[in-house]
């Protein structure tokens, strides 16, 4: 092993940005359009209504949200850490079906387990209904916890949030050799002095990628939160913004909460930049599966089982009973159409981000400068904001600049050019680009960290150019890791709703906007249909999604 | 380079397939509408206009203020006719925003009464929406009850259920109070009310009926079409709870009880403006009229047209005629009055 200084091929400071750098730039900066437009609020006055926040309501956004990402953090550690761990070192009853059930969850929109948990353990609830009819109990006389908590908020995102933290670190302890561990063994430690000082070490990187996804998810989350009736700096804008009717003052909160998220990006990268592990010995053998028995198995199973029932099981089962004894939908014509659209935009937007993050990914490889590393994090700032803001913020300029266009048109040649790019598809696949750049590029960047440079510069010096490496030496090696990204973006899009309801064109609607409209008109057993639906279709990605990751310490480490 | 061209190919495929999904709005016979209703709620009515008069409708639904702010960014280039909400305070804010255009017509002014229209045409109301106060029958009679100001009474300590003030209707409310009695009484009233929660404000309307059902609370407040939406849905634990508890119709020796309106506006760019104007007048028809009931036990906003059964069953009442343009006015001040009161 060895500890290899940040890829670089161009190491000198001096250059002049050439094609592949201002093409990187660019594209980074057009990503971060919509967080640019929302800085851009910050220098409007918005005086009597920000001191109205400040007097009455800004600090429960603040703790609330720091004590919901927090409460997520630990969340999503406990239950994604301990699973992969198992799941990779240890042989127990059901382990390859845990491999990728445990992904499951993923599937489950966060409002959508919001509120079946709700229904199922509100007070009106059937648990709450047999624990009363049961013990004679009535109303107030017991104590139950309530769901629609900050504590229950925190619950539900862990719940389907876990999954990031669980694929990446999987991804990184299938990836670690034997020989370390057993460099380890030699020196006297114990199996868990072993994960603690070496294991869960070399798995850093990739934990804090998952934890950082899961709570950037976290910060984004409307539609929980809102359900939930706790006040966070989500619900605070959207608050400012319409009831209020002040977008400036909606804009300066969204953007204080972005300069909170850029921060802990800067101190994620700082805490990573030391931390590059490449593995370059070629005697790579798989970690050795331990088999468990007696009361060890049963606990590990246990630990296995618990999110699965919690974060899928019981949501997935409670929509499908109200599928089947209330719901009214019917699967008709237009029900496959919501389907189709549906697919139509998750398809697309995946492979689209994947490009973008590739080519920025790469970009940051080649050029490691500090303005591409600068502009490529501020575009992949768009998973920490929520839907609707990065909507609006996509909105003002290209109708802005629709309008222009069509001004110049009509002026010059008389005709009206309409809305090219606000008024199509080409305004709602780019506001998923943004929204979800950031999961493709951590994927494509874990992808193309397990690349030596090395190979880079051997593939140089043979005469390839940055592009042929590319092709001819990354992508093939990294294919898994694409694969995970291009899943990862399409099973976001498919539960994405926020920038969907907002940008569609006419008469296209997706199953996420279906359920959410039924369900927000209160109406949640008759969501379960299509929601249970959305369920199914990311199922399939996110069962190949774990087979990419059992494979990627295969097939990845391998070559070198 | 080869690169560029194999990663962009498809891209412009999926860019030329996004073309195709964008064509045909701007062909002859069609209306483009922007709506706050739900499909669900509005599709089946617009069905029935295009077979009546071989219009096609082309529908986006949305949040109101989503909607209106693309309205406001397509300015002059906006595909869309008519705008569509779920109440009055966002119609105002069309209005304020310079995206709607007048229109009077002889059918709409007499279907829709003055006080749910805007003075000069700017919009409609197609449907009312009333927000009474339920009670658990077990434990409240409905002598005890009075009025909305009657609900800050420290008799209802601990006992009263309503959701969240970031719900439009309960912004409308407040609103309304602040129109009717200045802003100082009603954040007295707000005051107080929030201290006779039962509990810190969550869910939805329906929440607050099923959490006064099951003995959370006695009192809650909501509108009337989740409550019949809870009657007539097939959830049994659903109609349980709504069996126990009751309408009262508050303040009917004052100003009537708080109502909003489902409006639809004309929009300032609107291309089809003759058929988004027939389609208006569609909306406020006796027959569509008595759909919103029907369907979605919302009043009609036309008089003399027959109520449906169960809004029979629920009884008359007096509502406040206040001009409902008052509501958007008073909107952001009722904002502030909530956050002041720690009505979360």
């Amino acid at each position: 092993m060895e500890v290899a200084v940040p890829p670089g091929i161009e190491t000198e400071r001096k250059h002049r940005p050439g094609f592949w750098e201002t093409g990187v730039l660019l594209s980074a900066l057009l990503l971060a359009l919509p967080v640019v437009v929302v800085f851009s609020f910050v220098f409007v006055p918005a005086g009597d209504v920000w001191r109205h926040l400040v007097e009455t309501v800004l600090a429960d956004y603040l703790s609330n949200s720091v004590l919901l990402v927090s409460g997520v953090a630990i969340g999503v550690l406990l239950l994604g850490i301990p699973t992969a761990w198992a799941t990779t070192v240890y042989d127990f009853p059901g382990r390859r079906l845990f491999e990728w059930a445990l992904l499951l969850p993923l599937a489950i929109p966060a409002y959508i387990i919001a509120y079946t948990y709700t229904g199922l353990l509100d007070i009106s609830g059937p648990i709450q209904g047999l624990l009363r009819s049961l013990f004679g109990w009535s109303v107030g006389e017991y104590r139950f916890p309530d769901v629609r908590s900050l504590g229950g908020a925190v619950m539900m995102l862990s719940l389907v949030l876990y999954p990031y933290v669980y694929m990446m670190s999987r991804a990184s302890f299938l990836g670690q050799s034997l020989s370390m561990l057993e460099a380890g063994r030699v020196l006297g430690a114990g199996p868990w002095r072993l994960f603690f000082t070496i294991t869960l070490p070399l798995a850093r990187p990739a934990v804090v990628t998952g934890l950082s996804l899961a709570l950037m998810e976290t910060l984004a989350d409307y539609g929980t939160v809102q359900y939930f009736g706790i006040a966070t700096f989500t619900t605070g804008i959207f608050r400012t913004w319409f009831g209020l009717n002040d977008s400036a003052a909606a804009a300066q909160l969204a953007a204080l909460l972005m300069s909170f998220v850029f921060v802990l990006i800067l101190l994620e990268q700082h805490s990573r930049r030391r931390l590059r592990f490449f593995q370059t010995s070629g005697r790579y053998r798989h970690l050795p599966r331990h088999k468990l028995s007696g009361y060890r198995k049963w606990t590990v199973l246990l630990l296995c089982l618990l999110p699965l029932t919690f974060g899928f099981l019981i949501p997935a089962g409670q929509l499908l009973v109200w599928a089947f004894s209330i719901a009214e939908e019917t699967l008709d014509q237009r029900f496959f159409f919501l389907v189709g659209h549906t697919l139509l935009l998750a398809v697309s937007a995946a492979l689209i981000t994947l490009m973008l993050a590739l080519f920025l990914g790469y970009g940051r490889r080649l050029f490691p400068f500090r303005r591409v590393g600068f502009a490529i994090r501020l575009s992949a700032m768009g998973y920490a904001i929520p839907g609707t803001v990065i909507a609006v913020g996509v909105m003002l300029p290209f109708a802005w600049l629709d309008n222009r266009i069509d001004d110049w048109m009509r002026h010059l040649f008389g005709i009206s050019t309409g809305l090219m790019f606000s008024g199509t598809l080409f305004i709602l696949l780019f506001a998923y680009a943004v929204r979800f750049l950031a999961v493709s590029l951590q994927s494509v960047e874990s992808g193309l960290a397990r690349v030596t440079p090395n190979m880079d510069d051997a593939a140089r010096s043979l005469g390839y150019s940055p592009a042929k490496v590319l092709m001819k030496i990354h992508l093939p090696i990294m294919r898994s890791a694409l694969f995970s990204a291009l899943l990862l973006v399409f099973v976001d899009v498919l539960k994405e709703l926020p920038a969907t309801l907002i940008l569609r064109p006419f008469n296209f609607n997706t199953l996420a906007v279906r359920a959410y409209e039924l369900a927000s008109d209160e109406r949640l057993a008759d969501s379960s249909v299509a929601a249970l639906t959305i369920v199914a279709v990311g199922v399939i990605p996110v069962v190949l999604l774990s087979r990419a990751v059992s494979r990627s310490g295969e097939r990845d480490a391998v070559p070198t | 380079m080869a690169f560029k061209s194999t990663f962009f190919a498809p891209l412009s495929v999926i860019l030329t397939v996004a073309a195709l999904f964008a064509e045909g709005v701007q062909a002859a016979g069609e209306v483009n509408l922007y709506s706050a209703r739900k499909e669900a709620l509005i599709k089946p009515l617009l069905d029935r206009f295009t077979e009546q008069t071989g219009i096609t409708v082309n529908l986006v639904t949305g949040g109101a203020d989503a909607l209106l702010k693309r309205l406001q960014s397509e300015g002059r280039n906006s595909p869309a006719d008519l705008l569509i909400t779920t109440d009055a305070g966002r119609l105002y804010r069309a209005r304020e925003a310079g995206v709607t255009q007048p229109v009077v017509t002889e059918a709409l002014r007499q279907a829709v009464p003055e006080a749910y229209r805007e003075p000069d045409g700017h919009w409609y109301g197609l449907s009312l929406r009333a927000r009474p106060i339920f009670y658990a029958k077990a434990r409240v009679s409905a002598e005890e009850l009075s009025s909305y100001e009657g609900l800050a009474d420290p008799k209802w300590a601990g006992r009263i259920c309503i959701r969240s003030s970031g719900n439009i209707y309960n912004q409308s409310l407040v609103a309304s109070m602040i129109a009717h009695q200045g802003e100082a009484k009603s954040e007295q009233w707000a005051l107080g009310l929030v201290k006779n929660f039962a509990r810190s404000p969550k869910g939805g309307d329906r929440d607050q009926i099923k959490a006064a059902a099951a003995g959370e609370c006695d009192i809650a407040v909501a509108n009337t079409y989740y409550y019949g939406g809870m009657i007539s849905g097939k959830d049994e634990a659903e109609r349980q709870a709504a069996e126990k508890v009751a309408v009262f119709w508050p303040n009917q020796s004052g100003r009537g009880t708080h109502v909003n309106v489902s409006g639809a506006a004309l929009t300032a760019h609107a291309r089809n403006r003759d058929n988004a104007v027939k389609l208006m007048e569609f909306l406020v028809q006796p027959e569509s009229q008595s759909w919103y009931a029907e369907v979605n036990y919302e009043y009609p906003v036309r008089e003399g047209v027959a109520w449906s059964a169960l809004l029979q069953q629920w009884g008359r009442f007096k509502s406040d005629n206040l001009n409902l343009s008052e509501l958007g006015k008073y909107n952001s001040q009722a904002v502030m009055i909530m956050d002041r009161a720690g009505w979360k």
